[in-house]
């Protein structure tokens, strides 16, 4: 595997005006409270993780979970207070501020809660406006922008004001805005959590079509846990500035680390978010049916089929090989079972 | 009993006034005490006492310490004078090259400082004034006399009225559509046509200057002020004295420092006008949310893209406002400063109302305000432009504008060239119209005034001195008969019970610094006549707002009107209520009202407006009537917002005494007035200044105060 896009080792942030020296006596052993009783606050504890090509990292947290600390570290918004951060191998904490600028003008993109679009240009202007900020002249950098509009399927709104466009509508400029530069890593501060839920849905749609198309490395933020297993490829779940776990979404719902993600687990229906092969025994003959289920298929499309089945059912994987097998009784108890899992 | 543990404050408040007034019964009127009318100080009176300090003798009048402190700072305004004059005259001399006399001469480095300062700006002025009105000596600055001498053709010509007039319809037109371009063709020609055209022009010409200047030096201080919290910390209580500091009292330094003429007028306008902006970029940037700069940042903005493609954008609103302000400032000056030599309309104003020629003061002031209109209109128009990136364009269709100006640059050249043969031996009217020598509608004013008069005089003067003599006079008088120290204890009492022992520092400060300046008594006499205005002003404005605010349409009404109101010139309120009353404190006092009532009405209004649509609906489903809700609802939380409206109005009121002392009034004003036909003025006027921006000071701190507390007590914002 090739190196990792983003890869975060110890990275520390700590507000407070002696943040510094106290992480330096604390020795890499953090603690919350003694910190705090400092008059620091701490942000982001310890978080090492990696996140490679093409893949989605979700970070999900409650607020004031340090999520949103730490996606600023990473896009170095603010300065971590320890650690290292490498982009694409480059250690981002030691760039300058002119490789900064250059970084954030090709490699990265960004969309915020709020949309933070600028209230005096219009559609078409906030979108070129990261082109034109790179010196690309006024018509093509509209040209371009023009792309992306339809891109987002705003095309017929170009020359409105955000003031002018619904949230749903404005974040959609937000997105296009991030993605004018074309760059390699797209970072998503809550994007849809100030939207309506119909909306947020069909934002969230939108969004799984865009990244099947661009396969961007993304950094996607989010306190909705459903939202986050929708989405990820993978699932950081934050507390206290802490990485409580990090883990595939089925693994996470399968095996929680903590009591805390957990509870968070405790009201997902997992026969939407498992697929067969999370569930699946080793290959049988025994009692094995005519039936063949594709291994990366989502329990609930084929529970009924699997259900009204007798015997054990074969898994394949897409070259028809089997690769393991499933008994109704499994589904049954994965979906309806007691919630602490047997795997 | 009951009442006193529920409402502790109410009993502190009660007790406060309790002191004061056994304060002002306990001590007596001293036998010897007048107010002094004449200048005094100036007499060797043996009844006087003196002390001296610094070397400087100050002469007053002693009295009792509870009844009149002594001026112990009576020698700061002659030592702010002869420090001034050390400065200007004798200090860092050094040798600077002439160009006219072709010597090294001796000259102080201040003088030369802000003698090439004066030259700069009066370069500007010239430069644009004669690209309107024609002239040598933009030419002269690049040349030499003798070089125009032997080459006469070599002038600037000056642009015909007409090219002017259709010139600002078009940029109208570009900025902000039909509207306005109709608006500015008529505006300039009524100012041709009726002969004010030149006076007009140099206005424009110094506005021209003043304007951009004050604007750039705002917007750039307001930078630094964001950027660096020590700039800022330095900035501020010079913000905050400016910001109610008369401007009247600027122009007396500014006399010793600049001299007479355009150019200083400039300097001072600019010293008036930059700090407003200052506050308002600051605001405005420190209102951009935290994630648009992010979003800046994440689009590689550079620290330069991301302060002027990202935060000043951003912060439109508040830098626009400022711009407004800035231009506000402007025309206020372009009158004040005719005081001190400035030419244009202001100083025919000026001529016209000492003359009691209230026709031609009045198309004086319409010309002024119509350009003040003109001028506002068009930044707002133009801040607010928009690109058309799309419209897919010829040639024709996208330089119409400029093509249009280039064919009438041609036709009114052509119709002046035609008007020099026309009206040979005359005036060319098609060039220029000359001053007076337009329709003039002064005589029709004129005997419109004498006419009111004829006809209204009975009832005007009755109703003159009924409020002479039942309201002002006893209250002048009571305002006089305070103790200086119950004043003080009134004053500093309240700071303490508003903002607690910090506040009531400060506001003893302010007070003391008046109370022991030579003119306590003058400006208990400013304080009364503010006092006046701003109650019957804010009688009427929330008044008015409160019913405006019942109907979306009359509250844009009103606002739009509000907005009018603030534009014109302050000294062009002194117009109308000269014409009616005559040269009366009653005068002034309606000047007051009406100049203060605009921002006691606005602020209600905006106070009313920012009341949460949601508790309106609330209480409308608790079933309230209109009075309920307007009561127990809207007014509670307008209140702070009303009472920033009153800061305001104070602030307003408290200028507009001050002007109104060109009409004759016994306070600071007219201290300040003489300073400017005194050579040794500069300090009093100075020193007058402070004393006035205090007196405002001391009421925006108690309000301010009060406000914070109130607005967190509420949780709003």
């Amino acid at each position: 595997m090739s190196e990792p896009v983003i890869k975060c080792e110890s990275v520390y942030k700590i507000f407070g005006e002696n943040a510094e020296t106290m992480l330096k006596k604390a020795n890499g052993n953090v603690d919350a409270k003694t910190f705090q009783e400092n008059g620091c606050i701490v942000g982001v504890n310890n978080a090492s993780f990696e996140v490679s090509k093409g893949e989605m990292l979700v970070v999900m947290g409650l607020s004031g979970s340090g999520k949103s600390t730490l996606l600023r570290c990473i896009s170095r918004l603010t300065d971590a207070t320890g650690g290292k951060i490498f982009i694409e191998g480059q250690d981002l904490l030691n760039l300058n501020n002119k490789e900064l600028i250059d970084l954030r003008r090709n490699k990265m993109g960004m969309v915020f809660q709020s949309f933070a679009l600028l209230p005096h240009k219009t559609v078409v202007e906030n979108i070129a406006f990261p082109l034109q900020i790179k010196g690309i002249n006024t018509g093509e950098s509209i040209n371009k922008a023009m792309d992306m509009v339809k891109l987002v399927g705003l095309d017929g709104r170009e020359n409105y004001f955000p003031r002018e466009l619904s949230g749903g509508q404005q974040q959609r400029v937000g997105i296009a805005r991030s993605l004018a530069v074309e760059p390699d890593i797209w970072f998503l501060d809550e994007p849809f959590s100030a939207l309506d839920p119909l909306i947020r849905k069909e934002m969230q749609d939108e969004f799984l079509r865009l990244q099947e198309k661009l396969q961007k490395t993304i950094m996607f933020i989010t306190h909705d846990f459903d939202e986050a297993l929708k989405l990820a490829d993978r699932i950081a779940i934050m507390k206290d500035g802490i990485i409580e776990q990090l883990d595939t979404p089925a693994n996470i719902v399968l095996n929680p680390a903590t009591e805390y993600v957990r509870k968070f687990t405790e009201e997902v229906p997992r026969e939407k978010v498992l697929l067969i092969k999370d569930v699946m025994d080793s290959p049988t003959t025994e009692n094995i049916g005519d039936l063949k289920v594709l291994r990366d298929e989502i329990i609930e499309n084929v529970a009924e089929k699997i259900l009204t089945q007798e015997k054990t059912v074969a898994v394949i994987d897409n070259n028809n090989n089997i690769v393991g097998s499933i008994n109704p009784t499994k589904i049954i108890n994965t979906v309806f079972g007691g919630r602490k899992n047997s795997n | 009993m009951e009442i006193l543990k529920k409402y502790p404050k109410l009993f502190q408040w009660l007790f406060l006034l309790i002191v004061f007034f056994a304060l002002c019964f306990a001590i007596d009127v001293p036998e010897t005490y007048k107010f002094i009318r004449g200048q005094a100080e100036f007499v060797k009176d043996p009844n006087q006492s003196t002390f001296v300090f610094l070397g400087k003798e100050v002469r007053y009048y002693a009295f009792d310490v509870f009844w009149r402190l002594p001026p112990l700072l009576g020698w700061l305004p002659i030592w702010i004078n002869d420090s001034l004059f050390f400065l200007m005259n004798d200090w860092m001399p050094m040798e600077f090259w002439n160009e006219d006399t072709q010597e090294y001469k001796t000259r102080p480095l201040v003088l030369q400082i802000t003698r090439n300062l004066t030259a700069f700006m009066t370069f500007l002025i010239e430069l644009i004034r004669e690209i309107l009105l024609g002239g040598l000596e933009t030419i002269v600055a690049f040349t030499s006399w003798d070089w125009i001498d032997a080459n006469p053709w070599a002038e600037l010509p000056g642009l015909p009225w007409t090219i002017v007039a259709a010139g600002s319809a078009i940029l109208a037109y570009k900025l902000g559509g039909r509207g306005l371009a109709i608006f500015a063709g008529l505006a300039m020609t009524y100012i041709s046509i009726f002969g004010q055209w030149k006076p007009s022009m140099q206005t424009l010409s110094f506005i021209l200057v003043a304007a951009p200047l004050s604007f750039i030096f705002g917007l750039s201080l307001g930078i630094a002020a964001f950027k660096s919290k020590r700039v800022e910390k330095a900035l501020y209580p010079i913000l905050l004295v400016m910001q109610t500091m008369p401007q009247y009292a600027v122009l007396v330094p500014a006399l010793v420092l600049f001299g007479v003429g355009d150019h200083a007028a400039v300097i001072i306008t600019m010293i008036v006008a930059v700090p407003p902006m200052i506050l308002l970029t600051l605001l405005g940037l420190r209102a951009v949310p935290p994630e648009v700069i992010e979003a800046g940042r994440m689009s590689g903005c550079n620290n330069w893209q991301l302060m002027f493609k990202v935060l000043i954008p951003t912060a439109r609103r508040d830098i626009l406002i400022g711009v407004n302000q800035v231009i506000m400032v402007c025309f206020s000056m372009a009158v004040i400063s005719a005081f001190i030599g400035a030419k244009g309309l202001g100083f025919n104003l000026l001529l016209a109302l000492n003359q009691l020629n209230i026709g031609l003061a009045l198309e004086a002031g319409l010309c002024i305000s119509l350009i003040a209109i003109l001028l506002d209109k068009m930044s707002l128009a133009w801040a607010n432009k928009q690109v058309d990136y799309f419209g897919n364009l010829n040639f024709f269709q996208r330089n119409k504008n400029s093509l249009f100006f280039g064919l009438i640059m041609i036709v009114g050249i052509a119709l002046a060239y035609f008007g020099s043969i026309y009206f040979k031996g005359g005036y060319n009217y098609l060039f220029e119209v000359p001053h007076n020598k337009g329709i003039s509608t002064a005589d029709f004013w004129n005997k419109g005034v004498d006419w009111i008069f004829d006809t209204f005089f009975v009832y005007i003067k009755a109703f003159n001195t009924w409020l002479i003599v039942e309201v002002l006079q006893p209250m002048r008088a009571l305002y006089l008969r305070m103790p200086a120290i119950a004043t003080i204890v009134l004053v500093v009492g309240a700071g303490y019970l508003i903002g607690g022992i910090r506040s009531a520092l400060v506001v003893c400060g302010l007070t003391l610094f008046i109370a022991l300046s030579p003119w306590w008594d003058r400006a208990l006499v400013t304080t009364y006549m503010a006092t006046f205005g701003v109650i019957v002003s804010c009688i009427i404005g929330f008044t008015v707002g409160t019913l405006c605010f019942q109907n979306k349409h009359s509250t844009k009404f009103m606002l739009n009107v509000c907005d009018i109101f603030q534009t014109f010139p302050s000294f062009v309120y002194l117009i109308p209520v000269m014409m009616l009353f005559g040269i009366t404190d009653t005068s002034v006092l309606i000047a007051v009202i009406v100049y203060a009532t605009i921002p006691a009405t606005r602020y209600t209004i905006e106070g009313l407006r920012s009341v949460p649509s949601g508790l309106h609906d609330a209480a409308t489903m608790s079933g309230v009537t209109k009075f309920q809700r307007l009561f127990k609802i809207e007014f509670p939380l307008a209140f702070p917002h009303m009472m920033l409206g009153l800061n305001q109005t104070i602030v307003f009121a408290l200028f507009m005494v001050i002007i109104g002392a060109f009409i004759g009034t016994e306070d600071l004003g007219q201290y300040i007035l003489k300073a400017l036909s005194d050579k040794k003025g500069a300090g009093i006027g100075l020193t007058l200044g402070i004393c006035v921006a205090f007196i405002g000071l001391i009421f925006d701190n108690l309000i301010r105060t009060w406000v914070d507390k109130r607005k967190k007590h509420l949780g709003i914002d």
